[in-house]
């Protein structure tokens, strides 16, 4: 190990008057990194599922995303054909390899569809979360070849489809399904968390949409009842 | 030299004289004192827990730092694990050099930046163009700033000095190629000139650079918040990602993160949330169609290990929202560069001479009024007036302070020790100037105290001292 390491930790350990080695403090560190214990959570997501539909499309619209709930995974290839064409852009769609889009009725629209991350040169893409988080309105996206980091940022309009039952009330709920799916102490790539669309206050503190990524977000709540 | 080698904090008095006569940074600082602490205080009141958080969040801090040897070691591993690197960089010249070697490395030409505060604070971008690689900043404001050479005013709004008509002269002045007679009158113009040109710099840049607003010890994970997006285009493009973070960024678990997060965008710009915030772990994995090969953390120290068990160790909980300076009548007034170098406002007055000396930033925790507000808005509840008073201590102590100001607290401390000399000669010198001002009840000119009066007239005592007031208001009952 490094000899600035080496010394960084011991300077921190004569500055703490401690060695390093005492039981007591390595048992405090591990059973918080095994235990993970929650802390405060607010309350405004502790609700049942419709209001937790509710409530996140609430949080989601204040943060400038549009919002559409369906009833079925059938019905999401119209659902995105229709905001496309009402928001005038071109009938294309970039995707990954979720197999829960893939299995989605796209040929009953005329939208264009190719599959693969995105290089820069796509409009429009589509994702889906992980989870959703209503206390906020935050969508959560895990990388992979399913659905891969740069849909959530390339393309100028995101299409997001999220499943109502992936929409957790606080962010530790959704952390605890990554935990599950991942395994313990592992994580994807990449996790983004995301609420609304991209913006800058930038230029004379004036909030304008679309700085680096996209322009528009679109979420579709999938609520099968 | 950049300022970031060479701070201009010995000078803040004369650096807020120009600032204070500066009419656009006025017009520009002028919207600050409204909009942020507005937006903050609407956020507050739409969570009832938010002191709860607070509490909650500076107790995570605390028991972090009492274990942060441990937390750094178990970070370590978990990073490596995951297939990353750390690089432990005892001042910033080592993590200058660790960052410069990597670049070397991988023969890189081009990197793009996400923002970073400790990448200002270790002047990252003089050594990288020194080594022949050319640093982009990609976020708006740091963007803006890079164009005309200057450090952030702001630790979350770089270019919040400026107003919009500078920008449309720097974009004039820096993008040549583009048509001139172009329309930039409105601020979405310049903000769709600015995004078209990063889009290709992200899309052409051999690695990507961007600090950590938290680094989590339970995955390995560091994360950044942004509203652009530029940080994550940053950092999933190109090959190499490097993250550049001081070693107090780290916090326990995914659950201990969530506390922070609750508290950082509500304190910073009045947001519920921020609207990206990404956990990066370790380089791509073998399935991944995106994402970088290379994944490397370097962990700076300069200093703080050694703030550690002394009275500034709280300032080590701050977590970089930018309340205090958003709500600091001083910063207000003369804005972030006046303090000279890379944290600016409340903060940086606590954490600069620390980083840089006593020498060169001891005028700094002058620079406060002691209002308390910093203070009262700090979601970590950092008490950042009290370290200021123990700076003021030690530059006196240090015999730093000018020998005008030594003099007149020595002749002050004499009559203040002894209270029944300091209640005669108040009394004496209260009933003077009140009889010389008895017309007017101003001084237009006092000796010793031009300070003052060449700017605005002195109101007169009218003829009793508070204490004698007081011991009569009391009697009276």
């Amino acid at each position: 190990m490094s000899a600035a390491r080496d010394e960084i930790l011991g300077n921190i350990r004569r500055s703490l008057r401690v060695n390093g080695a005492e039981a007591p403090r390595r048992a405090n560190v591990d059973s918080r990194l095994a235990s993970a214990p929650r802390g405060v959570i607010p309350q405004r997501g502790q609700l049942d599922r419709k209001g937790r539909i509710d409530l996140f499309k609430q949080m989601a619209s204040a943060a400038f995303a549009s919002v559409a709930i369906v009833q079925s995974t059938g019905e999401v290839p119209a659902e995105a054909a229709r905001w496309l064409r009402d928001n005038n852009l071109p009938a294309t769609l970039r995707k990954g390899a979720d197999l829960r889009l893939a299995a989605m009725p796209w040929q009953e629209t005329a939208l264009e569809i190719s599959e693969g991350r995105s290089e820069g040169r796509d409009l429009n893409a589509i994702s889906h979360a992980f989870a959703g988080v209503a206390e906020s309105g935050t969508l959560i996206m895990t990388s992979g070849p399913e659905n891969p980091s740069t849909l959530n940022f390339l393309p100028d309009n995101h299409i997001v489809v999220l499943s109502a039952g992936d929409l957790d009330g606080d962010y530790e709920s959704a952390f605890a399904g990554v935990r599950e799916k991942f395994g313990k102490g592992q994580m994807p790539r990449t996790v983004n968390m995301i609420t609304g669309p991209s913006r800058s206050a930038d230029i004379a503190q004036t909030m304008l949409l679309g700085a680096h990524g996209p322009r528009k977000l679109h979420i579709v709540i999938v609520d099968e009842g | 030299m950049s300022i970031h080698a060479n701070p201009t904090t010995p000078q803040f008095k004369e650096n807020a004289h120009k600032a204070l006569g500066d009419p656009q940074l006025q017009e520009a600082m002028g919207k600050l004192r409204v909009g942020f602490t507005a937006a903050r205080q609407m956020a507050m009141a739409k969570l009832p827990e938010f002191e709860a958080l607070r509490d909650s969040a500076r107790d995570i801090k605390n028991h972090t730092l009492a274990h942060l040897d441990l937390y750094l070691e178990a970070y370590e591993k978990k990073v490596t694990e995951s297939g990353g690197h750390v690089h432990f960089a005892r001042t910033a010249e080592e993590a200058r050099k660790a960052i410069v070697d990597i670049c070397k490395a991988r023969g890189a030409k081009t990197v793009t930046k996400g923002k970073s505060m400790v990448s200002e604070e270790i002047a990252l971008n003089d050594a990288l163009q020194e080594a022949g690689v050319t640093p982009v900043e990609t976020d708006l404001g740091e963007y803006i700033i890079q164009l005309r050479g200057e450090i952030p005013s702001h630790i979350i709004a770089p270019a919040v000095h400026l107003t919009k008509d500078q920008v449309e002269n720097d974009f004039r002045r820096g993008h040549t190629h583009l048509p001139a007679d172009r329309d930039l009158r409105e601020p979405t113009q310049l903000l769709t000139e600015a995004r078209g040109i990063l889009r290709e710099k992200f899309l052409a840049a051999d690695i990507g650079i961007t600090g950590a607003n938290f680094l989590i010890a339970e995955t390995g994970t560091s994360i950044i918040v942004t509203n652009e997006g530029n940080g994550d285009l940053t950092q999933i493009l190109p090959k190499c990602h490097i993250v550049i973070a001081s070693i107090e960024k780290i916090t326990p678990t995914l659950e201990d993160v969530s506390q922070l997060l609750r508290v950082l965008a509500r304190s910073a710009t009045g947001q519920e949330m921020s609207v990206y915030t990404t956990l990066s772990t370790g380089p791509r994995r073998p399935d991944d169609v995106d994402g970088p090969e290379e994944y490397h953390v370097v962990l700076l120290d300069n200093g703080r290990s050694s703030m550690i068990g002394t009275q500034f160790q709280e300032m080590l909980r701050c977590i970089r929202c930018g309340a205090c300076m958003n709500h600091c009548p001083v910063y207000h007034a003369v804005g972030g560069h006046a303090y000279g170098w890379v944290y600016p406002g409340p903060m940086g007055a606590v954490l600069t001479p620390s980083l840089i000396g006593v020498e060169k930033g001891g005028q700094l925790p002058n620079a406060s009024t002691f209002c308390g507000r910093c203070e009262s808005v700090c979601p970590m509840r950092i008490p950042l007036p009290g370290m200021m008073r123990h700076w003021r201590e030690r530059e006196f102590e240090r015999h730093l302070a000018p020998a005008g100001v030594r003099y007149g607290l020595g002749a002050w401390a004499f009559f203040a020790k002894r209270p029944s000399l300091y209640r005669a000669a108040t009394r004496v010198a209260m009933h003077v100037m009140g009889y010389y001002a008895r017309k007017t009840g101003k001084f237009h000119a006092l000796p010793l105290a031009s300070g003052w009066t060449d700017w605005r007239d002195f109101p007169a005592p009218e003829g009793e001292t508070f204490q004698a007031k007081w011991k009569r208001e009391r009697t009276r009952k």
